[in-house]
C-alpha cells in the first residue's frame, strides 16, 4: 500500500467528529478501568479488614498455652487443644473417605461409564449435590451414620458427613483433570495392548495427580471450616479430653477406638466462645478464627502451587 | 508360510514373480458400521507379508477406518459393528471374531498415529511400556530391547545420551520415530501407520519414509496416506478406496502407471480428491 495519505479527500469536520467520538470512547474505557479497580480493592479490602480485625482481637491470645490447653470456664486459661486435634482427626477421616470414593467415581464416570441418559442423570445430580446446603448433609449424617449405623456422635460420623459434603468437589476435580489428557494418549496406551485399568493406572492417574490433589486440597479447606453439619450430628462444644491415641503400646499397635470418640473442632469451639458473654471469650474466638484462617489460606496456597507445578511438568 | 494357499480371487491381477508371495492378512468381505452408518462396504484384499501396503483415497473414503479395524481400535468406542473376517496368517485367526480379545490383537498389530503421541515419560519408558505390558520386567532384557527398537527406529544415536529425559524434549520428527520404536519394540506382526508424516516437515518426513522401507525387512507394514507421492515412493502395494469401497488394489507401480479403473486414474491424476 502506498503511503501517500490515500486518495480519499475528506472535509476537516469529518476528522473533528471522529476525534470527538474517540475522546468519548476513551473516557468510557478509563471509567471502566477505575470502576474495576475500585471494586477489586473493595473486595480485597473486606478480606483484609476481616483478617486485621481477627489479628487485632486474637493475636495477643495465641501462645503455646493456647494451643496446648483444653477449653475452660476461665477464658484466660482456655485453649484449643481438643479443637485442633479434633479438626486434624476429622480431616484424616474425611480425606480417607472422600479421596478414594471421589477419585474412583470420577474415573468411572470419565473413563468407564457408557455415555447414555443414566450417566447424564448421574452427572447432573453430582453437580446438584455440590450445591446442597451443608446442614442437610448434617441431617443425613445424623440419620444414617449416627443412628442407623450406630457410629454415635463420633469423629467417624463427623468425618463421613464432611466427606459426603466435599465428595462432589473431588469427583468434579478428578473428571476435569482426566479430561485435560488428550485422547491420543489413551489410544497410544490401548494400541500397545493396555487394558482400560492399565491405561488409568499407568497413565491417566499419574498424569492427573496434580489436578486431583489440587481439588482434594480445596475440598479439605472447604471441609475444615464447616460447622453446621458437625453441630447437627451433635459434636460437643466442650471437650476437655483427647480421643484415644491411634497408636498403642501393644499389638496390633494401631487402634481405631479414636474413631468412636466424641469430639469438637475449631469452628465449633469458635462458635461456643462467640456465643458466650465477656470480651475475653471473644478474643479467644478471634484467636481460634485466626488460626483457622491461616490454615485455610495456606491450604489454598498449596493448591495453587501444586497446580502451577503440575502444569509445568506435563505437556502433550 | 506353511500351507496358506494363495487365495484365488477372481478379477485381480495375477501374482507377480518373487520369493515372498506369502499373505499376511486376508481381509474378507469386511463391512463396518458406526451405529447405522455404514463406513466400509464389503472390502476384500490380501495384504502381503513383509511388504508396504498403502491405503489411499479422498477424505472420508474409509481408509483410516479400515486401518483401525486391523487392531480393533473401534472397540474402544460404543456403537460399532464389524461384519466379515480379517484373517491373520500363519495361524489363521479371525481377529474381528467376537471371541477374540482385542488386547491380544493389539499386541500383534502395532500402531503409529497421525500426530506423535509419546507418553509424558522418559524416552526409555516410552519404548519399554509395550514390553512391560507383555510381562518383560528384567532390567537387562528391557535395556536390550529398548536399544534394539531405538536403533531400528534410527533414533538411538540421538537418544542414547538422554534415555531418561522426557520424551517431549525431542523434536516432532524424533517424537514420531520414538512412537515407531515404541510400536516395534514388542515385535508385532504388522505395524499400522495412520498418516504418520502429516504433522512433520519434509526432512523429518523423508527420515520416516526411509525407516518404513527399512522396516519391511522384518515386519508387514500398512500405511494410510494422503500423499500420493509418498505412497508411490515407499509402498509395494496400493489400495485405492472411495466411499467405503475398495476400488482397486494392486502393485503400486502398476496402479500409478496403468490403473484399471477410471476412478483410480481420476484420483491419481489429481482430477478429484
Amino acid at each position: 500500500m502506498p503511503c501517500d495519505g490515500g486518495s480519499i479527500v475528506r472535509p476537516k469536520s469529518f476528522y473533528h467528529a471522529q476525534e470527538k467520538r474517540a475522546r468519548h470512547r476513551r473516557l468510557i474505557d478509563r471509567a471502566f478501568r477505575w470502576l474495576g479497580m475500585i471494586l477489586t480493592v473493595t473486595t480485597l479490602g473486606v478480606l483484609g479488614v476481616l483478617l486485621l480485625n481477627l489479628a487485632m482481637n486474637g493475636l495477643g491470645r495465641i501462645d503455646w498455652n493456647f494451643l496446648t490447653s483444653f477449653p475452660s470456664r476461665r477464658a484466660g486459661e482456655a485453649g484449643i487443644l481438643s479443637a485442633w486435634v479434633g479438626t486434624l482427626l476429622l480431616m484424616v477421616v474425611t480425606a480417607s473417605a472422600a479421596i478414594p470414593f471421589g477419585v474412583a467415581a470420577g474415573i468411572y464416570l470419565e473413563e468407564y461409564a457408557p455415555k447414555n441418559r443414566m450417566t447424564d442423570f448421574v452427572e447432573i445430580n453430582i453437580s446438584n449435590l455440590a450445591g446442597v446446603p451443608s446442614i442437610l448433609y448434617g441431617l443425613m449424617a445424623l440419620g444414617l451414620f449416627v443412628y442407623q449405623f450406630r457410629f454415635g456422635q463420633s469423629l467417624l460420623a463427623g468425618g463421613l458427613a464432611l466427606a459426603c459434603l466435599v465428595l462432589p468437589i473431588v469427583i468434579v476435580a478428578t473428571r476435569e483433570s482426566l479430561r485435560t489428557i488428550p485422547s491420543s494418549i489413551r489410544e497410544a496406551a490401548f494400541a500397545l495392548g493396555a487394558t482400560r485399568w492399565q491405561a488409568v493406572w499407568h497413565h491417566l492417574l499419574p498424569y492427573s495427580t496434580g489436578g486431583i490433589s489440587t481439588g482434594v486440597i480445596l475440598a479439605m479447606s472447604r471441609a475444615i471450616g464447616e460447622s453446621a453439619p458437625l453441630i447437627t450430628i451433635g459434636a460437643l462444644t466442650f471437650i476437655a479430653f483427647l480421643p484415644p491415641a491411634p497408636l498403642i503400646a501393644h499389638a496390633p499397635f494401631v487402634s481405631g477406638e479414636w474413631l468412636f470418640s466424641p469430639f469438637t473442632a475449631l469452628p465449633i469451639q469458635m462458635f461456643n466462645w462467640v456465643s458466650r458473654p465477656g470480651e475475653e471469650f471473644q478474643s479467644n474466638a478471634a484467636a481460634a478464627g485466626l488460626i483457622l484462617m491461616v490454615i485455610t489460606l495456606s491450604m489454598n496456597a498449596a493448591a495453587i502451587l501444586l497446580r502451577k507445578r503440575a502444569q509445568r511438568n506435563i505437556t502433550w | 508360510m506353511n500351507s496358506s494357499s494363495p487365495n484365488p480371487r477372481a478379477g485381480t491381477e495375477p501374482p507377480t514373480a518373487g520369493s515372498s508371495e506369502a499373505i499376511k492378512v486376508q481381509i474378507q468381505g469386511l463391512s463396518f458400521f458406526y451405529g447405522n452408518h455404514q463406513v466400509l462396504r464389503s472390502v476384500s484384499m490380501d495384504v502381503p507379508a513383509l511388504k508396504v501396503t498403502a491405503l489411499i483415497g479422498p477424505s472420508g473414503c474409509g481408509k483410516t477406518t479400515l486401518l483401525r479395524c486391523m487392531n480393533r481400535m473401534h472397540d474402544l468406542y460404543p456403537g460399532n459393528r464389524y461384519v466379515g473376517r480379517i484373517v491373520v496368517q500363519p495361524d489363521g485367526t479371525d481377529i474381528i471374531a467376537p471371541e477374540v480379545d482385542p488386547i491380544q490383537v493389539r499386541m500383534r498389530f502395532g500402531m503409529v498415529f497421525q500426530k506423535p503421541n509419546p507418553f509424558p515419560k522418559s524416552i526409555y519408558e516410552n519404548v519399554a511400556y509395550g514390553l512391560r505390558l507383555q510381562g518383560v520386567n528384567q532390567r537387562k532384557e528391557l535395556d536390550e530391547k529398548v536399544e534394539k527398537a531405538l536403533r531400528e527406529a534410527a533414533l538411538w544415536d540421538e537418544a542414547k545420551s538422554r534415555l531418561h529425559q522426557m520424551a517431549h524434549n525431542l523434536s516432532g520428527g524424533q517424537q514420531q520415530r520414538l512412537c515407531i520404536a515404541r510400536a516395534i519394540a514388542t515385535d508385532p506382526d504388522v505395524v499400522l501407520f495412520d498418516e504418520p508424516t502429516s504433522a512433520l516437515d519434509p526432512i523429518a518426513t523423508s527420515k520416516i519414509e526411509e525407516l518404513i522401507v527399512e522396516l519391511k525387512k522384518r515386519v508387514t507394514v500398512m500405511i494410510v496416506t494422503h500423499n500420493l507421492q509418498q505412497a508411490g515412493r515407499i509402498s509395494d502395494m496400493t489400495a485405492f478406496m472411495y466411499l467405503g469401497e475398495l476400488i482397486e488394489f494392486g502393485e503400486t507401480n502398476r496402479m500409478f502407471t496403468n490403473p484399471a479403473k477410471p476412478q483410480t486414474e481420476d484420483y491419481i491424476s489429481g482430477r478429484f480428491g
